[in-house]
């Protein structure tokens, strides 16, 4: 991003309602606490802190955020394996424990109301229990605290949104891709059912 | 064995010492042009130029370990992976802050023209009569007419678009044909215009080229500027002052190149040359030359001019007037409002303009006064929201899914980019107790906006929702993000020109006062900062000087 357009989205920011609108726009995470004067760690291979079966899951997780329609579905994306990238690579410690503790916590409570695992659920009760649980994260924010990590679900949903739309099959099959334009127009017709622009 | 006497040496090679040494060669003069950091070849270097988005790993996302790494970058939308080497590796340079302070750097060839903002506007008298007026500081040593012809001169080479508009305050230049401002701006510019005497909405003017050039290739509208250009449509060093150069066959270039000192000869009272360490094998070499240029970026041509003659002025070459490291300025920002436009439903963009609007100065002119001075341009754009949005009454699933698909609303937001006053003590200085990789003295960086910028900041929210609202805008809300001195990386001061050797480091063609054939052109010579994006200024200072220093050379003044 440049800096004109981190001014014009400064709108999205302060506005505050924006599913991560904190990921979307600066990036993984801004840590609250300053690091200043830690010694850099040498390089080793990072820890994998989401397992296959668990990227299994994310990945139907995410298709029922983001299910195959005329276009294809977040599995397609394959935003099960990014998201455990995004969640070694760019979350802190505490927002990786809320994460981990977060799968963990959705077969339970899946186990808990429709007595199965969320893989053996069908199509619509795995809509209807991450439906709930989007409820439950929506008012889960609206009365956090600025500094506490974000509930478990909408880590999934943000992550599934960026991962789905900036992928190959989310921009140029759910969206329109353009990768060099070659012109401007700042006026162009548009009809209900046109795509958005994949970039900006 | 590696030539070490010059005609003119040039130390960095960013916006102004790229032009810099494109002008000396020109005029036939062998040039050393020195840079510290790493060559970044045009096109070749710009590794994730033509990358997509999907090819981006965390889709531009700052790591963890990126944040470990870049404690300073990491405070703004600055740091990301997409084009993390082209800035600064911090833990090898740090610096001291003794208030917050953001130096966002960029160390490669080209410096920061490969990843400026390329908003290029002249400034008007308004700006250079301004310290004369308000009893600021000191007065600027030259007028508008002086820097005129420059600024036609530069504008004309790196080919600037942009609309003439007529506005004493933003006096027009030499342009190609405008971008055009999406049909939500055009009407916003339209209720402005009817609504405010003197408040105008214009279309950025931008180092970006919407003609052919130069064997540039016009913009593409890809937005993509700060990745590098593979069409070379943005001005920068690589793809229009370098190859210049070049083609004059007088250029040497030498990456890794730290100019530790300017070696001052105390008999002639002239530089006589510079001493660089090499970044990579740490050797000391000296070259000689009739002229020098010091284009290394505000802070660092004032730390060049720290460590210079020390032996005569303890506190470096420059530092008689006791004004060398003073009057640190920047623009300060991230305060404006935004809102959602009603309408326009039917209306989208094709391709992703390089450029937005611009709102020039309006207050404190034309009779209107504040209980602060100065003023504040807006930049900002309207367009219609993506996927990221918040879609509050749906959940998850197809609808969603298919909902997300489709452009969102329309909306506006406009920020301020304002002027800060020069305060003395608003200063960089050196910190001996702490070194960097190569065991140099490190910048202590002492500065801080005062109740005039803070003033400004309120009229910086409030004039931009009153635009808005009375352009239509609903739900229209001002932000405040707060602003470290630094961020707006607008750097400028700590070498003065002005009038005078006992108030100001410069004279009025950017000669030091105590060795007239060193000349500082960056931002380090800025007398005050208006609120104009400064690098325009810098480019046209950098020709006048060059056209002085050569006139000067050949009548053997220097």
């Amino acid at each position: 991003m440049n800096r004109r357009d981190a001014i014009a989205r400064v709108a999205l920011l302060m506005g505050g309602t924006v599913v991560g609108a904190e990921y979307f726009l600066s990036g993984c995470s801004s840590p609250t606490q300053e690091k200043e004067g830690k010694q850099a760690s040498a390089p080793t291979a990072p820890k994998e802190l989401v397992n296959q079966d668990q990227i299994r899951l994310l990945d139907e997780v995410g298709e029922t955020i983001l299910p195959a329609t005329q276009t294809p579905g977040a599995k397609e994306a394959k935003v099960g394996s990014f998201m455990a990238m995004m969640v070694r690579d760019c979350y802190t410690p505490e927002e990786q424990e809320v994460f981990t503790a977060g799968i963990k916590q959705l077969d339970k409570d899946c186990k808990k109301q429709h007595g199965k695992d969320f893989l053996a659920c069908t199509p619509q009760q795995r809509t209807a229990f991450l439906t709930a649980l989007d409820k439950e994260q929506k008012d889960f924010t609206e009365h956090r605290r600025a500094d506490d990590p974000s509930q478990y679900f909408r880590m999934m949903k943000q992550l599934t949104l960026l991962g789905y739309f900036t992928s190959e099959v989310g921009a140029t099959k759910a969206l329109r891709y353009v990768p060099v334009p070659g012109r401007y127009d700042g006026c162009v017709p548009y009809k209900k059912g046109d795509k958005a622009w994949a970039t900006t | 064995m590696e030539k070490s006497t010059y005609d003119a040496i040039v130390i960095g090679s960013g916006i102004s010492g790229g032009l810099a040494a494109k002008e000396l060669t020109e005029k036939g003069l062998k040039t050393l042009m020195l840079e510290r950091g790493r060559n970044v070849e045009h096109i070749k270097g710009y590794v994730n130029a033509n990358k997509h988005p999907w090819e981006i790993p965390h889709r531009g996302s700052k790591t963890q370990q990126m944040i470990e790494d870049h404690p300073v970058l990491k405070r703004d939308y600055t740091l990301n992976e997409s084009n993390l080497d082209f800035w600064v590796n911090e833990k090898e340079s740090p610096y001291v802050e003794i208030k917050p302070f953001d130096w966002f750097r960029g160390y490669q060839v080209g410096g920061r023209s490969l990843i400026w903002g390329r908003q290029s506007y002249r400034w008007s008298d308004y700006d250079f009569e301004a310290n004369a007026k308000d009893g600021v500081a000191v007065d600027w040593p030259i007028r508008y007419q002086d820097l005129a012809p420059w600024y036609s001169y530069v504008e004309k080479f790196a080919g600037i678009s942009g609309s003439r508009d007529g506005l004493p305050q933003l006096p027009d230049g030499e342009y190609m044909p405008p971008m055009e401002m999406n049909c939500v701006e055009k009407e916003v510019a339209a209720r402005i215009k009817a609504n405010y005497k003197n408040r105008h909405m214009i279309i950025g003017r931008t180092a970006n080229i919407t003609v052919p050039h130069h064997n540039r290739v016009n913009c593409q509208y890809r937005n993509k500027c700060w990745l590098g250009c593979p069409f070379g449509s943005y001005f920068s060093t690589q793809s229009a002052s370098l190859p210049a150069a070049v083609a004059t066959g007088n250029l040497t270039l030498r990456p890794f190149s730290i100019v530790t000192k300017i070696l001052y000869d105390k008999d002639t009272k002239r530089a006589k040359g510079v001493e660089v360490l090499d970044a990579e094998t740490n050797k000391t070499y000296e070259y000689y030359a009739k002229v020098i240029f010091l284009n290394a970026s505000t802070l660092n041509s004032a730390w060049v001019l720290m460590n210079s003659a020390t032996d005569v002025w303890p506190e470096g070459l420059g530092s008689s007037s006791g004004e060398l490291g003073h009057n640190l300025m920047d623009h300060h920002f991230r305060a404006g409002a935004h809102g959602d436009v009603e309408g326009y439903e039917d209306k989208y963009v094709y391709g992703r303009r390089a450029n937005g609007i611009y709102v020039p100065r309006f207050r404190n002119l034309f009779g209107d006064k504040r209980d602060y001075i100065r003023g504040f341009g807006y930049q900002g754009s309207a367009g219609r929201s993506g996927w990221s949005r918040d879609i509050p009454e749906m959940s998850i699933g197809a609808d969603f899914k298919d909902a997300l698909t489709e452009p969102g609303a329309w909306t506006m937001g406009l920020g301020a980019f304002g002027e800060t006053l020069p305060y003395h003590d608003n200063r960089a200085y050196l910190d001996k107790t702490k070194k960097d990789k190569w065991g140099l003295p490190v910048l202590a960086i002492d500065a801080s906006i005062r109740d005039n910028e803070q003033k400004m900041r309120i009229d910086m929210m409030q004039d931009a929702q009153d635009m808005l609202e009375k352009a239509g805008l609903k739900n229209v809300k001002t932000y405040n993000n707060g602003y470290n001195m630094g961020g707006g990386i607008h750097e400028m001061g700590t070498a003065r020109m002005g009038k005078d050797p006992k108030t100001s480091v410069l004279n009025k063609h950017n000669q030091v006062w105590d060795a007239p054939n060193v000349y500082v052109t960056d931002g380090a010579c800025m007398t005050s900062a208006a609120c104009q994006n400064p690098s325009l200024t810098y480019m046209a200072l950098t020709a006048r000087a060059v056209d002085h220093a050569v006139g000067e050379m050949k009548k053997q003044n220097i």
